[in-house]
């Protein structure tokens, strides 16, 4: 049965998952995984999974179920571990995580069993799904509601402007559109490779009303999507750290996808732990 | 210039052909030549442009993650005059800008070279959203596009430099992985439309195109202990197919295998079935590839394995079914 988490549960939530990703990363041996845009993601999806979400892994498949995906679904390691916390993974098949014949790869393949509602990892496609997805629930009468997460360096897909415009045509105020905004992308810092600025301007002017919020701050968060009451999509522009919470993968791109050594691994998890130099 | 040295077939090789060793060439053909373009959808790391960057900033454009803009930028600049190199991964430049392409490389003929990076399953982990399987059908359909699938480093060097002295479009499909196995020890004569045969045998040949080309010439070795001797031939050149050597193949043997990375549909196994069928031939023709479905998720070896197209994998299926002339008008599915 599904129980809301409050703040202090869901940070305790997000710290566990943080050490499960580590754990993961440092498993896949020189196969390396995307950990820094994980790490930029760990409390919204601990705030999404572990509070606002209405899903429930004992009922996968629900119709009235809340509907989330992860369009920047390279942070595949934020949703699985969160999905493990949930009661969707369990600890055993989470750990055949990029093994040969997994479920669990590098980007999620659609799979309602274990919560996974799309199979993600080509940018700026997911957004318009949620706009069908939207549509459907007030087609339908349903009151669920849809959260797409993106990136910011994949808001250079324009197919995601589309999304937004049509999602305003629409009145789809049963979509919330959740920015991971850390600030950087494969090749550097978004500024300087295709800057996006301003987001909060530029989605106020697709006709959606746009919150900005500290995107590692639970209580922030979880005000924000509970009050989430306009009759226009939402944007929540939440302000992040890629590689947040380990000293040497913050702000640096090449922890964009990577390995981790047995030294840099047992930094990781001290500094996680509380041991932050 | 570029240098053709057993040292630097072995540094293209183990920078592997998916992505770097393809920019290897670029500076040397950019060095004397305003005109020449690079361009990348927030790839330039992974592929290795950082160099090219450096040296001829003015020459090279990042895009950001944005491939639809990416092949209209690069149908701009090649309108006015420029020879374009656009690269990101295959699955994304040839599918999510395939109008673009068509139109502006295809109906418009504009000069762009559609640089298709990790194409096949080497990105095996990452998930079917990074598994290119389906892109030489999607560019072979396109008229006058030519498409091009080089066996090693050293192919891919020579066939950027031979789309660089051309003024039509190009998708070149680049497989395999870091340490990609050498198929060509030494310089050779590339011919963009002429297959290469790499072992002259008797009674099978195997056709082969990217990185696969290597596990055929393995099997050759495997199935020499068997006492067949296949000919091996890559063919890397989906189009213009060389017609004429698969004809002569199909007067000269009586199986032949096509091997690739790709669905068994459309691409190298597509091609030669119309040119076989048009021609009246008689000769049996098995496409291995991926039979009409997604793989499951795995590291490179792990998926060419599960579906056969390892050289073990490829091995077995020639040996149950190269007395298939005596069979034939009997149905089977390997």
């Amino acid at each position: 049965m599904r129980q809301e988490r409050n703040v202090e549960e869901i940070n305790a939530m997000a710290k566990r998952m943080r050490l499960k990703a580590l754990d993961l990363t440092f498993k896949s041996g020189k196969k390396g995984a995307h950990i820094g845009p994980a790490l930029s993601c760990m409390e919204i999806m601990a705030v999404l999974y572990g509070n606002v979400l209405n899903v429930d892994a004992e009922v996968p498949g629900d119709v009235d179920r809340d509907r989330f995906i992860s369009s920047k679904a390279h942070s595949v390691l934020a949703q699985y571990t969160a999905l493990n916390e949930m009661g969707f993974i369990s600890d055993e098949k989470l750990n055949t995580f990029q093994e040969n014949g997994t479920q669990f790869g590098g980007h999620p393949v659609f799979n309602l069993e274990h919560g996974l509602e799309y199979t993600g990892g080509s940018l700026g496609m997911a957004l318009s799904v949620g706009v069908g997805m939207a549509l459907d629930a007030k087609l339908k009468g349903r009151t669920n509601k849809v959260y797409i997460l993106v990136g910011d360096g994949e808001l250079d897909e324009g197919s995601n402007w589309e999304a937004v415009l049509s999602a305003a045509q629409f009145k789809l105020d049963n979509l919330v559109v959740i920015v991971d905004k850390n600030g950087l992308q494969y090749d550097g810092l978004t500024s300087e490779i295709m800057n996006i600025d301003s987001l909060q301007d530029k989605f106020a002017a697709f006709n959606c009303k746009t919150n900005v919020v500290d995107g590692h701050n639970v209580r922030e968060l979880l005000n924000i999507f509970h009050d989430l009451s306009d009759k226009c999509p939402h944007v929540v522009i939440a302000k992040t750290v890629k590689g947040k919470g380990v000293s040497f993968m913050e702000n640096r791109r090449e922890w964009h996808h990577s390995q981790l050594s047995q030294k840099q691994y047992e930094q990781a998890i001290e500094e996680v732990n509380g041991g932050r130099p | 210039m570029i240098e053709i040295t057993p040292r630097n077939i072995r540094t293209w090789s183990m920078l592997g052909q998916r992505g770097t060793a393809f920019t290897m060439a670029l500076p040397d053909i950019a060095s004397d030549r305003k005109d020449v373009m690079v361009l990348t959808a927030d790839l330039s790391l992974l592929s290795g442009l950082e160099r090219f960057k450096e040296t001829y900033p003015k020459q090279f454009l990042d895009i950001g993650i944005a491939e639809q803009n990416m092949i209209g930028v690069a149908a701009g600049l090649a309108k006015e005059g420029n020879c374009v190199f656009a690269t990101t991964y295959a699955t994304f430049i040839s599918m999510r800008s395939y109008e673009q392409i068509r139109n502006n490389l295809g109906v418009m003929g504009f000069n762009v070279k559609v640089i298709g990076s990790s194409a096949g399953v080497a990105m095996g982990t990452s998930g079917n959203c990074h598994h290119s399987i389906e892109d030489l059908a999607l560019m072979r359909v396109i008229p006058d596009m030519q498409v091009i699938s080089p066996a090693d480093g050293l192919e891919t060097i020579k066939v950027i430099q031979a789309i660089s002295k051309s003024k039509s479009p190009a998708y070149v499909r680049l497989t395999g992985n870091l340490n990609c196995p050498v198929v060509y020890k030494e310089d050779y004569e590339f011919q963009i439309g002429k297959g290469n045969v790499l072992k002259e045998g008797k009674d099978i040949a195997i056709i082969a195109t990217g990185t696969l080309v290597a596990e055929a010439l393995k099997v050759s070795e495997l199935l020499n202990e068997h006492e067949i001797y296949p000919t091996v031939v890559d063919m890397h050149t989906i189009k213009p197919l060389d017609e004429e050597l698969i004809r002569n193949l199909s007067d000269s043997h009586s199986v032949i295998y096509t091997l690739e990375e790709h669905s068994i549909i459309g691409g190298l196994g597509g091609a030669v079935a119309e040119c076989l069928a048009e021609s009246g031939s008689s000769v049996r023709l098995i496409r291995m590839g991926f039979r009409d479905e997604y793989s499951g998720l795995g590291d490179y070896e792990y998926i060419l394995r599960q579906n056969k197209l390892d050289a073990e994998g490829v091995k077995e299926t020639i040996l149950s079914t190269r007395m298939s002339k005596i069979r034939r008008g009997i149905s089977w599915k390997i």
